[in-house]
């Protein structure tokens, strides 16, 4: 997605340090930051919460045929990572090949870039995972 | 509230048409339903038409107007409706609200996406907004991997197979190569699917729906006049739509998709009907996987048992249902926003007893269920002769 500097400046919380929210009224984490409980609608507490960054592999593929942006990366192995917390988010696993990591496998948080745009645009930055040994 | 039936149908053939734009195609569609229904154009008091990104595709917005103004129907209102992949079905839906509260008697409801004009990585990038485009495409999700993933989470938790998901396309192919409809009305073998180029592991490319120009319509009216408008007109039983998270790794389970289950229990539950009840279908076949989870959510087969059901040739003629006579959107095609609707027009040809070569015997009750991005809207009715 090209464009605009501000919708990626406004989304470094999260996409930097993972911050995310947490409802203290039935204790669900949220990443990203949501202001309304899915559980508990208005009833709901929300606070800002920074994600450990430890999760485990939820479900995993290889993706072959790249969306624009990230040409340069294929294949690369995306997840659907399940946060210690109980949070699930969507990231690429890094430094692995999809032989090498399964369902269940445990992965930590690491600061990548994700896209570049084209070689004079713009370098967005965010979360990727990395498998733990 | 008022009983709606479908009084006429028409498509157009999808595929890649090089010589048709956007307006040609919808208007080529809809000139067919109205000509089914024997209307001049003049009964016609609303529309709705289901499209989902023609700002993107052709950078024309503002669809409803230009479609009224084409088909020669201003002032008549016509109104865009948009929910993704599941955009047509909703069109519909919308149609049959508006004739069943009394609102409008004779409502077109139309369904058109006009995609070559464009490049596959373009496209790609379009139909990706169909997810979370923040927390999923913009990471590196594309929609073939998004369904990667809920397939590997259904090989996972129930052993799904390979060659399960690609016995789908084989079926699919099967049935489109009888449709004159179809964008590839050819057979395929499961070594074709298997061989072909991976795409997102485990979905290769002909575990995919292809990029299609192509546009469906039809007429409905309330039940109390159908019959004086069309020999056969066809029942509407049941719309029900359902939503779920936009992203699909919030959802709880990656293994179905809960509105579509959600959809269809409220359908059967209004009617009394049940999926014993169903001989043929429309499903969304966006990727193999996909009609795997359908079947599944659907009732026809229990959790886990949709991959080795297709494998076994459960969902072709002869078996317990008749899944995707279209081809679904892998044979027949899946110009986005018409899908919803070209399901709705095969449903009907299926319960006409007009269907030629894929024709299934004895069709009492049909269903369609179209779902838009990975899951995020579903919507499902339920069809019978009236
Ligand atoms: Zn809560």
């Amino acid at each position: 997605m090209k464009g605009s500097i501000a919708l990626h400046w406004r989304r470094i919380p999260e996409r930097y340090r993972l911050e995310g929210t947490h409802c203290e009224t039935c204790d669900s984490y949220y990443f990203p930051a949501r202001r309304i409980c899915r559980k508990c609608r208005r009833k709901g507490r929300i606070v800002p919460y920074k994600f450990s960054g430890k999760g485990r592999i939820y479900s995993l593929t290889e993706i072959h045929s790249a969306p624009e942006g990230l040409e340069d990366q294929i294949p690369y192995v995306l997840a659907v990572v399940e946060l210690e917390e109980g949070a699930r988010c969507t990231a690429q696993i890094v430094d692995v090949r999809k032989k090498d990591i399964k369902i269940g496998d445990g992965v930590e948080m690491v600061f990548r870039v994700v896209q570049r745009e084209d070689p004079e645009g713009l370098i967005s930055y965010g979360f990727k995972f990395r498998k733990l040994h | 509230m008022r009983q709606v039936a479908i009084i006429g149908v028409g498509m157009t053939r999808f595929g890649e048409h090089w010589d048709k734009g956007f307006r040609d195609l919808v208007t080529e569609a809809g000139l067919n339903a109205l000509k089914d229904a024997g209307l001049s154009g003049n009964e016609i008091s609303a529309g709705y038409v289901g499209t989902m990104a023609p700002g993107s595709l052709i950078g024309q917005e503002h669809a409803g107007a230009l479609i009224a103004d084409y088909m020669g129907l201003n002032p008549v209102p016509i109104t865009r409706v948009e929910g993704a992949c599941a955009s047509g079905a909703l069109a519909l839906r919308q149609g049959i609200m508006a004739v069943a509260s009394g609102i409008h008697d004779i409502v077109v409801i139309g369904g058109v996406e006009k995609m070559n004009d464009l490049g596959t990585a373009a496209v790609s990038r379009i139909l990706g907004g169909a997810g979370d485009q923040e927390w999923e495409l913009f990471l590196g999700a594309t929609f073939p991997g998004l369904y990667a993933l809920m397939a590997k989470r259904h090989m996972h938790e129930y052993g799904t197979t390979e060659e399960m998901l690609a016995s789908a396309a084989v079926k699919n192919h099967k049935h489109g190569a009888k449709n004159p409809y179809a964008q590839f009305q050819k057979e395929i073998t499961m070594e074709t699917v298997l061989n072909s180029k991976m795409v997102a592991d485990p979905l290769k490319m002909f575990d995919c729906s292809p990029i299609t120009d192509g546009a469906a319509a039809l007429v409905l009216a309330p039940v109390e006049t159908a019959e004086s408008y069309s020999k056969k007109p066809i029942e509407l039983l049941a719309t029900d739509q359902a939503t779920d998270t936009l992203a699909l790794h919030d959802r709880s389970s990656l293994t179905g998709i809960k509105a579509a289950e959600i959809a269809s229990k409220a359908a059967y539950k209004k009617t009394g009907l049940g999926p014993k009840d169903i001989q043929v279908a429309e499903v969304h076949d966006c990727f193999t996987i996909a009609e795997i989870m359908a079947i599944e959510d659907l009732g026809f087969f229990k959790k886990g048992e949709g991959g080795k059901a297709t494998l076994e040739g459960r969902t072709t003629f002869g078996g317990d249902v008749v899944i995707n006579t279209s081809g679904g959107l892998k044979a027949a095609g899946h110009p986005v926003g018409a899908t919803g609707v070209k399901q709705a027009v095969e449903i009907t040809w299926q319960l006409r007893g007009e269907a030629e070569g894929r024709q299934v015997k004895d069709v009492e009750v049909g269903l369609t269920h179209n779902v838009g991005g990975s899951g995020a809207t579903a919507v499902v009715h339920l069809y019978r002769r009236l």
